[in-house]
């Protein structure tokens, strides 16, 4: 196995050092140091590999806007060794035998851990449970579940959902949407929704879920999980279960980080997504959740879709948009740029703790001698206009086409192997 | 004026000169003259996407009268039931030449993807698009009041209007608030506050829940239909109860200023939102709106396409 040095690179907020990667470990960390390969590291960042809970890899069923091989090669090139493979493919991933093909295929593609989440509901549709414990037991030893897409909304359902795991430290990741409350709803319900004339998706129909939810975990015991969380109220809800002990904990999507609901006056679809973008107080909010902790990681909620379903009018298209190339730089500007994250707690939000809710022992680790090769080399002196026709994934619905997004991946390492070098895919 | 999209795309100028325009060309028609070339050798597409015979009517009548070609395209027998999308039906009306498309669409911003997603090169006129607007519609109102209240000329500077309805799902709300207030007029709203968008009290204009205190003083009160299966969606208990609170009838007309008009965008629902005999008064301008409508087509129409010196 080739070894490789990486020279003069700063490890988190560190002073600029040699990284030596060699069979499947960091080898040496120092100065001066050789290997068989060098990657030039100077003004570049060090982080362990991003850890990705939410990602649709869309395989089985909709190869056509994403596979996990596609999907593998794009988190590579976003600075990803593992992603969580949504469970809303078709079939559906509620059997020990769909999470055992998707874990397979990740196999595989053999660039990221792919971890299969395991739907809670047969079908996800929210009456009966998936046989969790077959999944957990399975080769793909699945400990997330999610009805992702759909909120497992019949409260003695959660409940359940939320014992159950218990058996085997699994963890509930809810999809936060009162049905009722977003009955044909298209963007943030606020000043916006009603100048466009598109149906709002109010603030409380994700809280009134959160609340109820942590309630229910409080009462079991149990851990939570909450998806994608966009309001201000929501960051609240969290912040006080905390403070109550509760066992929950939550995610942001680099988009809610970034954009705001003012956007969807082009009417156009790539800003169509789920949950909506909200106001500027509500990003406001969750950066400062994200910088204080009470919302544990980012997640990618990567969602790719083919063009004819976001090159259509806004109620036509499907919600969603791709992240996962551009997750890293969005969080650079949203957080570090403005001063709310070092790169230390960036580290944290998109590696350590992602790994440590979905139970990924060899993701997450320090960078320190001994450690499983899981890298990703950032140079935030680089600047990149995002053209969504050179995008890695298999989808082209970057909300950031036409953007200059800060920093640039330069090199991944995978258990120790390149997945990208000198900016590039290299598999 | 490349497009028209939404009441607000309208400056001060660009409505006095739409509503001027259309002046002249009622005017012309008036003469006699039969059929006005300035559009000859121009086609029009109304593109229909949801059932609305007088909305289309209008457009084809105002296109015909200025001689331009007029193709109706609607969803219903077409293209579109075999799931055509609407990409697909841009590239083909731009594929046969389409100076102006006329588009209605029960997605709120459909018109806007048509103009500026590169699908097609001509002009685009909404004619409603879901509950966002209703533009062409807008200015039939602007027109029908400044002919009864300003003597068919100038703005609309010191004329209250009262809109009275639902207005959460109304495009002609939405127009109407935007171009009223671009011309000088002061809105208010009335509906029962499920009725109203979030946000309401961020637009330009009063919002009340009680039509009996919005009476006084209003120079116009236009009404607009109430679906009755809004009251499956608990938007108000039944109809007897929304009419009974925001139904205009006669007891109520008869305490509107004299010279105060009676408004309506079609189609009613008679006993709902308005009384038979408050429709049949004669402060209702209800069918003159209706006349108003193809002279102000005209004029968009005219404006969008340029026109030609044979004016």
């Amino acid at each position: 196995m080739t070894s490789y040095v990486i020279k003069d690179v700063a490890i988190l907020d560190g002073k600029p050092t040699d990284i030596v990667v060699k069979d499947g470990v960091i080898a040496e960390i120092g100065s001066g140091l050789a290997a068989d390969q060098i990657v030039d590291g100077s003004g570049c960042v060090a982080l362990p590999g991003l850890v990705d809970l939410h990602t649709h890899l869309r395989e089985p069923g909709r190869e056509d806007a994403e596979t996990v091989l596609s999907g593998s090669r794009a988190a590579a090139m976003g600075g990803f060794t593992a992603v969580h493979a949504m469970a809303n493919t078709n079939p559906v991933a509620d059997t020990a035998g769909v999470v055992e093909q998707v874990w397979r295929l990740g196999q595989e593609a053999g660039l990221v851990d792919v971890r299969p989440v395991g739907a809670v509901t047969m079908g996800l549709e929210g009456t009966a449970l998936a046989e969790l414990g077959a999944m957990a037991d399975s080769a793909a030893a699945v400990r997330v579940f999610s009805d992702d897409g759909k909120c497992v909304h019949d409260a003695a359902l959660m409940r359940r959902a939320l014992e159950y795991v218990k058996a085997f430290d699994g963890v509930v990741a809810q999809h936060a949407q009162e049905p009722r409350l977003t009955e044909g709803a298209q963007m943030n319900e606020g000043v916006i929704s009603g100048k466009l004339g598109l149906a709002g998706w109010p603030a409380v129909a994700e809280e009134a879920i959160i609340a109820r939810d942590v309630l229910l975990a409080h009462h079991v015991g149990s851990r939570l999980h909450v998806c994608h969380l966009s309001t201000a109220g929501s960051v609240e809800i969290i912040r006080w279960a905390k403070s109550r002990g509760i066992n929950v904990t939550a995610e942001v999507t680099p988009h809610h980080l970034y954009f705001t609901d003012d956007v969807v006056e082009s009417y156009d679809p790539i800003f169509k997504v789920n949950p909506p973008l909200r106001t500027k107080e509500d990003v406001a909010a969750v950066r400062a959740g994200l910088a204080d902790g009470t919302i544990n990681i980012v997640a990618t909620d990567h969602a790719p879709h083919p063009s004819e379903d976001k090159d259509c009018e806004w109620t036509a298209a499907a919600f969603g948009m791709t992240g996962l190339e551009s997750a890293l730089s969005v969080v650079y500007e949203t957080m570090v740029q403005t001063g709310l994250m070092n790169w230390a707690a960036v580290a944290d939000r998109m590696s350590v703790a992602p790994a440590q809710i979905g139970r990924v022992t060899t993701q997450g680790q320090p960078i320190e001698v001994g450690s499983p090769a899981n890298l990703v080399v950032f140079d935030p002196r680089a600047n990149q206009l995002v053209d969504a026709r050179k995008t890695v994934s298999a989808s082209r619905n970057t909300p950031y086409a036409g953007r200059t997004l800060p920093g640039k991946v330069v090199a991944t390492f995978y258990r120790g192997k390149p997945t990208v070098l000198n900016g590039e895919l290299n598999a | 004026m490349k497009h028209l999209l939404s009441a607000a795309d309208l400056s001060y100028e660009d409505a006095i000169l739409v509503l001027d325009t259309a002046k002249q060309l009622a005017a012309a028609t008036e003469q006699g003259v039969g059929k006005l070339p300035p559009l000859r050798g121009r086609t029009v597409v109304n593109l229909f996407y949801e059932d609305s015979t007088r909305t289309r009517i209008s457009f084809e009548a105002a296109a015909k009268r200025l001689s331009a070609d007029v193709i109706n395209f609607s969803a219903k027998g077409s293209s579109v039931s075999k799931g055509e999308s609407l990409k697909d039906t841009a590239l083909t009306l731009e594929a046969m030449g389409a100076d102006a498309v006329v588009i209605r669409h029960n997605s709120s911003g459909a018109p806007h993807r048509l103009a500026n997603a590169g699908w097609i090169s001509g002009g685009v006129v909404n004619a409603g698009d879901g509950t966002h607007e209703h533009p062409t519609q807008a200015l039939l109102d602007a027109f029908t009041l400044r002919n009864h209240l300003r003597n068919g000329e100038g703005d609309l500077r010191g004329v209250n209007v009262t809109i009275v309805g639902d207005i959460l799902h109304s495009r002609v709300a939405r127009s109407n608030v935007l171009l009223l207030n671009t011309l000088g007029a002061k809105v208010r709203l009335v509906a029962p506050p499920t009725l109203l968008p979030y946000g309401v009290e961020d637009w330009e204009c009063e919002v009340s829940y009680d039509l009996d205190a919005s009476l006084e003083g209003s120079d116009a009160v236009m009404m607009l239909r109430v679906q009755r299966e809004r009251m499956n969606a608990a938007y108000f208990p039944n109809a007897h109860e929304y009419s009974s609170r925001y139904g205009l009838n006669l007891t109520r007309m008869n305490r509107l200023s004299e010279s105060a008009i009676i408004m309506h965008p079609g189609p009613m629902n008679r006993g709902m939102e308005i009384s038979a005999d408050v429709a049949d008064s004669q402060r209702s301008v209800i069918v003159e709106q209706v006349a108003n409508g193809v002279s102000v087509r005209m004029a968009v129409l005219y404006l969008i396409l340029g026109g030609s010196e044979s004016m």
